[in-house]
């Protein structure tokens, strides 16, 4: 496997090696589907949605539902006002969604077609909403194309004038709906009366019922995201990611916005139950004692985390998560990318290693993952955490690869469970703790087997 | 019919006893604003040749073409594994601006100044046409500078559909073959449109091998460099998924004076039929004869074997949604074979000569519909009543979802599912999913 990748790392400016990122349309695709009875729509060629549909869909195990403009030579000349026009008619009138959130494409941002004109024009049933964000595939990444397609509903929708309702707003980021549903499970026990946005739990992992429904339970509502304007405070998990949409929003409906990191780990967990909290005696007990249970679990294992030298990779927020989680273990980041560009992911993470006291780390952003392979040739690790793309290095360099992030391809039920909050910390020190003992017991000599560890 | 029926879609969706009266529409551009299974023209390009296992496939495009296509396939490599790797320009704003040609030639750089590649194709996606980079001229510069093949591959994904996307496919591969038209004839043929998923093409090939039939050239399962070079000396071309190949080998007729035939490998009937064909025409009458021998010896085994399953099979009803038209017919025909009833059949890309073929096997009340959307799939199923949906990774999980069984007969399979060897994977899988111990919890 990937034999023919070099040990000598040679200058690349133009050439991309199986990369870390995908383009920004599917990431404003999986942020539309955690609206509720929404139709995500893609401005461009039909080839587009099926690749996002599919990616989705071998994430998530389930399916991923999208309309496409479906551009032709003609619309790629002329422009694509008339695809969308019948686009939108066509999805009202047989799929009947109340909404309809449109992306962009590579294709219709480089013709130069102007949604905000086109939807201003075209005709909408009463009661139905269109709205719409661009994603240019060429800038960003999946993570870009999320942050976008959120700021583009709360443009579209989010009411300055609606009434003040006490609630706090979440932004949850680029996470799976185990995750949202442990944060909804947390924040529950804080008694909060929160607005999750967008919240894909309840879509992407419906249950099986014999019945499918095109638009599934789950999903935050129009009216929700209207009376996002009308909430007390924002907290935006994911610094990389939630800052555009919290930004957004401050500017419409001037809601203050606390930036947290995404909740995975020690640390990253207190401050978001704090700051949901906003007051230590307001925490009750079952909270304190789920975070107690996961400490004890940190030390009880902790000589086999102990120095452990690991790569993380995958989405920038994940990745500063995965990496703080990491060093609170006590072990050791040797490589951390990302292949989403800008330099602030970089500085998170750089400041979480002086933190740890961590030098001799490489910390790249824009990277892709042949880079990654070519370092842990001339610098080994004992571990991997990441994505499924990370499996290829993984089988190659003979290293164990604890499965983490988007996307995961090769798995089943990882959607459902949490890496965040303090149950998703136990989930993922038990992962990885698995992960480095298996393969001790799988290397020791017989004499060495051990029964209990 | 299914209410929820796009006006413009009425004509793609038919009742077998209906066909006769007027021809489906096919072939034809997805209609705006439907949920389309289809993919595009860039998706048909690069499935073809991406099995070519020690070409780099570079994609000159943002990096969404690139990854959404990395190693996805399943095509199984003998030789070298550079096909499982993901090459692209990935293009930033600045080279929307400014014009991407230079990173190409860059990149291309960059590959040659590391590996010592024979072959490479550039793959052209939707907005490299609309900024205007002169791929053509690239390629051509960089043939002249390193001395190896660069051909590009013009697939923008608006161009057309998947089909068009088989079709630039297939002109890439001509443009390599055709400075090799002058080499002798030997006595062996080439397979066309067979990707080795899970090893098919292996399987194929150790039917020639056992019949005495050389195999010259793969396109493009297990190929490489070398050995597509030496195609235009087969004395016959055998085409197995025609949807994506029938160009290839009209062209190779046209410019090369090879025959062609179509012959499918899927279910015993047809196997058994394109083993002796490909003998007959390629062959000596001891290849015909160690072919009867090989049929013979394999269909009785294979009907042995998967006896027992058919009794439990006999009677169920199968919907099935695939790529193309040949395959379709292949698995109407499968499924006959097992006992059962198809109450739907459908494709991405099939050809309105398929879905003639198609009409005439099936059953007058089974549905035939070209392009279909999930809501078109669920409310036939559960009008027809299927038991099973034969597809590909989009069409799983709802499947799953209206608690109908499922096989995967796409990207996704997990064994082979040609030859002798596939009816009774195909067996197994149908089998293993319609009798899943799980339906006992989800069916009340």
């Amino acid at each position: 496997m990937l034999e023919l990748t070099p040990k000598t790392v040679s200058e690349r400016s133009a050439l991309r090696i199986n990369p870390c990122k995908t383009c920004q349309p599917v990431g404003a695709l999986y942020a539309a589907l955690g609206v509720h009875k929404c139709m995500p729509h893609s401005h461009g060629s039909q080839g587009c949605v099926s690749y996002h549909r599919t990616l989705l869909t071998r994430h998530f195990k389930e399916p991923a539902i999208a309309s496409s403009s479906s551009f032709t030579e003609g619309a790629s000349v002329f422009g694509g006002g008339s695809n969308l026009r019948a686009a939108v008619k066509n999805i009202f009138d047989v799929y009947d969604p109340d909404i309809i959130a449109v992306h962009t494409t590579c294709l219709s941002e480089t013709i130069g077609d102007d949604l905000n004109a086109y939807i201003l024009e075209m005709t909408i049933p009463d009661g139905k909403v269109v709205v719409h964000t661009n994603t240019p595939s060429y800038a960003g990444s999946h993570v870009t194309g999320y942050a976008n397609m959120l700021a583009g509903f709360i443009r579209y929708l989010a009411d300055p004038g609606t009434e003040k309702n006490g609630k706090t707003a979440i932004f949850p980021g680029f996470v799976n709906p185990g995750d949202i549903r442990e944060c909804n499970r947390l924040l529950g026990m804080l008694n909060l009366s929160v607005i999750m946005f967008p919240d894909q739990s309840g879509v992407m992992d419906a249950p099986m019922t014999n019945v499918y429904a095109m638009y599934p339970e789950g999903g935050t509502t129009i009216d929700e995201i209207r009376a996002l304007g009308g909430c007390e405070r924002v907290l935006a998990l994911g610094h990389l990611t939630c800052e555009e949409p919290a930004e957004e929003l401050k500017k419409k409906c001037k809601i203050p916005y606390t930036l947290l990191p995404l909740p995975i780990g020690v640390a990253a967990t207190d401050a978001f139950v704090m700051a949901a909290a906003e007051a230590s005696e307001n925490i009750p007990k079952e909270i304190e004692e789920e975070r107690g249970r996961l400490l004890d679990l940190m030390l009880d294992a902790n000589p086999y985390f102990h120095d452990k030298k690991v790569a993380v990779y995958g989405d920038p927020d994940t990745v500063i998560g995965l990496t703080s989680f990491a060093l609170e273990l006590g072990m050791t980041p040797r490589y951390v990318i990302t292949g989403t560009p800008g330099e602030a992911f970089t500085r998170h993470v750089n400041a979480l290693l002086e933190k740890f006291g961590v030098a001799d780390c490489t910390v790249k952003a824009a990277a892709d993952l042949f880079e990654l392979h070519q370092w842990i040739k001339n610098g080994p690790v004992d571990l991997l955490i990441g994505t499924s793309y990370g499996k290829q290095i993984a089988k190659a360099e003979d290293i164990p690869l604890v499965r983490a992030g988007f996307p995961i391809l090769d798995r089943y039920g990882h959607s459902y469970m949490p890496i965040v909050g303090y149950q998703g910390a136990i989930r993922l020190a038990e992962m990885i703790a698995g992960a480095l003992m298996d393969r001790q017991d799988r290397d020791c000599a017989d004499e060495d087997m051990e029964v209990v560890m | 019919m299914c209410a929820q029926i796009l006006e413009e879609r009425q004509e793609s969706i038919k009742l077998a006893a209906d066909y006769k009266a007027a021809p489906i529409r096919c072939d034809a551009a997805s209609v705006s604003g439907a949920v389309s299974q289809r993919a595009c023209v860039y998706c048909g390009a690069r499935v073809v040749l991406n099995p070519i296992t020690d070409a780099f496939h570079i994609v000159h495009g943002p990096i969404g073409c690139a990854s959404y296509t990395w190693d996805i396939r399943g095509s199984l490599s003998s030789g070298s594994d550079l096909y499982r790797n993901s090459f692209s320009t990935d293009l930033q704003e600045k080279d929307v601006v400014f014009g991407g040609a230079e990173k190409l030639a860059a990149a291309i750089d960059e590959v040659m100044r590391v590996y010592a590649p024979k072959l490479i194709f550039i793959y052209c996606t939707c907005i490299v046409g609309v900024i205007g980079d002169d791929v053509e001229a690239v390629c051509r510069n960089a043939e002249r500078a390193w001395g190896v093949s660069v051909i590009p591959v013009k697939a923008p994904g608006f161009s057309g559909n998947k089909s068009t996307g088989y079709k630039m496919a297939c002109e890439a591969l001509m443009q390599l073959l055709l400075p090799h038209k002058d080499q002798s004839r030997n006595n062996g043929v080439n397979i066309l449109g067979d990707y080795n998923l899970a090893g098919e093409m292996w399987i194929i090939k150790s039917y020639m091998r056992e019949t005495g039939i050389p195999v010259v050239s793969t396109f493009t399962g297990d190929a490489a460099y070398d050995r597509l070079l030496r195609a235009p000396t087969a004395r016959l071309n055998v085409v197995q998924c025609a949807g994506s190949m029938m160009y290839l080998a009209q062209r190779m007729e046209e410019e090369f004076g090879i025959p062609w035939i179509k012959a499918s490998f899927f279910g015993v009937e047809d196997t058994s039929a394109a083993i002796r064909q490909v003998a007959d025409l390629a062959g000596t009458p001891e290849n015909r004869r160690r072919a009867e021998q090989l049929v013979s010896r394999e269909s009785a085994r294979v009907t042995r074997l998967v006896a027992p399953y058919y009794t439990r099979l006999a009677g169920k009803k199968a919907a099935i949604f695939v790529g193309g038209g040949f395959k379709a017919i292949s698995l109407v025909r499968q499924f006959k074979e097992m006992g059962m009833k198809t109450v739907l059949v459908g494709t991405q890309t099939g050809r309105a000569d398929e879905y003639e073929v198609l009409g005439k096997l099936v059953d007058p009340d089974t549905v035939i519909l070209d392009d279909a959307n999930p809501a078109e799939l669920e409310s036939f199923m559960r009008e027809k009543g299927a038991d099973i949906l034969v597809g590909g990774v989009k069409e799983r999980p709802l499947a799953y979802k209206l608690g109908i069984a499922f096989c995967d007969h796409n990207h996704e399979r997990k064994h082979a599912l040609a030859g002798y060897e596939g009816v009774e994977n195909f067996t197994r899988e149908v089998n293993l999913s319609i009798n899943s111990p799980v339906w006992r919890h989800v069916r009340g």
